[in-house]
């Protein structure tokens, strides 16, 4: 079956995708009782995110659009030491859209919203013209545990920088989709509970988080570093990166710094608990390849030791990061 | 020897001043991401040449391409780094948000494959590229040509190194070597730079791409000067062969003839460019002619950090009114460029 203006119309369709797709994927107490607005009983500090989700192709090695729209916004409510509790879900779907793949998404939604421990409350769905696509908001709300204080502006020299595992993966998962060509990679989308879970239960003294998305981790570094007011020095010997990325980075005249990842995150925490911080990652599913990337210095921007012993400076990512000619 | 000893060498040397130029926008980018600089004594200078295709691309070709892409019924196919390249007036990138078609390409092969598909739709590939890619447009010619493609059309602003590379060494005085670029003598062969060598009196060292073969690189030129020498040199034997690649020349020598053409910054050099042969011209897009350069402001040094003439900290452009989200001139542009990467490298 095909997506047609009429799923969007509110009438008899739209109340029957509601129930065939989404009602048998998304269960909970609160979204059950099909009331206008969710009512959510907590108190104390909130992490509030939103985030709208756009990918061709919308099922890709590794994850779909589905997981990717829990992962990104469950990712950044984790990144402020918040424990995410709730989840809405906007659809808009573009007339056309195999019913199939929308079920796909919505299940894998409700499966790594399951994972991540976040239920989804409420919901939406549009039916617009075009041509098969689907996109997806999140909003999300998760609670801080008390005496946590995550920020960007945290950094102290003597800082260890941690990163919990290779980067680029799903940016060029996502790539060599859309240029058809073929490798294994694959994207490494995933809800970080355990590892921010592994920090805090370990008594890490976390500073500041990111997760590794658009910009890669050169641009997080930059933040951080900008926001603190501090210096930020990296070894290029540490970098993890699996061959077959740094193979098609080199292919396509990309940098692995400037990649995107949607599993992946940057902890800075006290430089006396860098070795317990990389432990505690280790020791996780998500984090397995974890290393410890750097230190906080006195100065400003960001610079990395060269495997040749040089140095250079690592700065933002400018504009699209678009694939070079030779 | 080992990389340890020719660092260490590098970084003590005291000897006059030399200016080494790099040719190849790819070395230029290594030796950026590998900290050299920052490993060899400041008297040793490295000076980016002009070896990024994208950078020494006249302001007429992007308005051309800009021109096919809003014209009805053509797509303009581009590899990403011209897309952000601007022209007199806007760049591909700002015309695509207006309405006009281009396609990011991998391979000119995927606007063949779109043209294949799309018979009622004109297909124009922005060929832009040295000896190292002229044969990849050149594959993607033949295809068309045995597809009976009549829909396909090469924008061409193709150039040949060794006419730039003489012209610098007849005009400009300060460069004392040349760091040859790999993957442009992949195609043409080592042996191409042994002429050069003679006539000019300075020393050609083909290098690879890793920071510890332009290092040995460095190393090799630092001591023929020191030396009194001027040898070429291929220190990248594994990929370069002395007579280069047969059949890439070939495939370039049926469907490309050499002609006058505009480099930015440096003028109108003869025979440095390619250009489709007769036989071909029913594929070509309106390449012909793209010479005027005019539109640049006045204070934009493109050509003369093309030369070496200044740094790129030298324009007064540089980081004030061009940087790499708001470029004037292509060096800002492409992550080749010199300017983009000394702005990378010092902001």
């Amino acid at each position: 079956m095909k997506i047609t203006m009429a799923h969007g119309s509110g009438g008899k369709s739209s109340a029957e995708l509601m129930k065939t797709v989404f009602g048998t994927y998304f269960h909970n107490e609160i979204l059950e009782k099909m009331e206008d607005a969710a009512v959510l009983d907590i108190s104390g500090r909130i992490a509030f995110s939103t985030d709208s989700f756009v990918v061709t192709p919308v099922v890709f090695r590794g994850g779909d659009i589905g997981k990717l729209a829990v992962c990104g916004t469950v990712n950044d409510l984790l990144m402020m030491g918040a424990r995410p509790l709730y989840l809405t879900s906007a659809y808009i779907l573009e007339e056309g859209l195999e019913s199939d793949l929308l079920e796909t998404c919505v299940a894998s939604m409700a499966d790594t919203a399951a994972k991540a421990g976040v239920k989804i409350v409420a919901g939406d769905t549009k039916v617009v013209e075009g041509s098969g696509g689907l996109m997806i908001n999140t909003t999300g709300i998760g609670l801080i545990p008390e005496g946590r204080d995550i920020s960007a502006a945290n950094l102290r020299e003597g800082d260890a920088v941690l990163v919990s595992g290779c980067l680029g993966d799903h940016h060029a998962c996502v790539l060599s989709h859309r240029m058809g060509l073929e490798n294994d990679i694959q994207s490494d989308c995933a809800p970080l509970n355990d590892i921010v879970d592994a920090l805090f239960e370990n008594g890490v003294r976390v500073r500041a988080m990111r997760d590794i998305t658009r910009g890669g981790l050169g641009t997080m570094l930059n933040e951080l570093a900008n926001t603190s007011r501090r210096g930020i020095e990296i070894e290029e010997e540490r970098l993890p990166v699996r061959d077959e990325v740094r193979g098609f980075c080199g292919i396509l005249g990309l940098d692995p710094l400037y990649m995107g990842n949607e599993g992946k995150m940057l902890a800075v925490v006290d430089g006396a608990d860098a070795e317990k911080a990389l432990a505690a990652m280790k020791g996780t599913e998500h984090g397995k390849d974890a290393v410890i990337l750097g230190t906080v210095t006195a100065g400003g921007g960001v610079v990395m030791k060269t495997r040749l012993g040089g140095r250079r400076v690592v700065d933002m990512l400018y504009g699209e990061g678009l694939p070079r000619i030779c | 020897m080992n990389t340890e000893t020719v660092v260490e060498y590098l970084k003590h040397y005291d000897g006059p001043e030399v200016k080494l130029m790099e040719v190849c926008g790819t070395h230029t980018s290594a030796i950026f991401k590998s900290g050299i600089r920052s490993l060899i004594s400041p008297k040793i200078r490295l000076i980016s040449g002009p070896g990024c295709p994208v950078c020494v691309t006249p302001t007429a070709y992007i308005d051309r391409c800009i021109e096919a892409a809003k014209t009805e019924g053509h797509t303009v196919y581009a590899f990403g780094d011209m897309m952000k390249v601007p022209g007199s007036a806007g760049s591909l990138s700002v015309a695509k948000g207006e309405g006009a078609r281009v396609e990011l390409m991998m391979s000119p092969l995927d606007a063949v494959a779109a043209a294949e598909k799309d018979p009622g739709r004109v297909f124009d590939i922005a060929a832009v590229g040295f000896e190292t890619t002229v044969p990849t447009y050149a594959v993607a010619l033949a295809a068309a040509e045995k597809k009976r493609l009549t829909n396909v059309r090469f924008i061409t602003a193709l150039k040949q190194t060794f006419p730039a590379v003489s012209w610098i060494c007849e005009n400009e005085e300060g460069i004392d070597a040349f760091i040859c670029p790999g993957h442009v003598s992949v195609i043409t062969g080592s042996d191409a730079f042994l002429s050069f060598a003679e006539r000019y009196r300075r020393p050609f060292v083909v290098a690879g791409f890793e920071g510890e073969h332009i290092l040995a690189a460095i190393y090799e030129i630092v001591r023929q000067l020191e030396k009194g020498e001027a040898k070429a040199k291929n220190l990248y034997p594994s990929a370069v062969r002395p007579g280069g690649n047969p059949k890439a020349k070939a495939m370039i020598e049926t469907y490309f003839e050499p002609g006058e053409a505009v480099w930015r910054g440096l003028g109108a050099i003869p025979a440095s460019g390619f250009y489709l042969k007769e036989a071909y011209r029913r594929f070509d897009g309106g390449s012909f002619g793209l010479d005027s350069d005019m539109e640049l402001p006045k204070a934009c040094r493109c050509g003369d950090v093309i030369v070496g003439r200044v740094s790129p900290g030298e324009c007064p452009m540089f980081g004030k009114a061009c940087t790499p989200t708001d470029p004037y001139g292509p060096c800002m542009v492409s992550a080749e460029g010199s300017c983009g990467i000394w702005y990378r490298n010092t902001f």
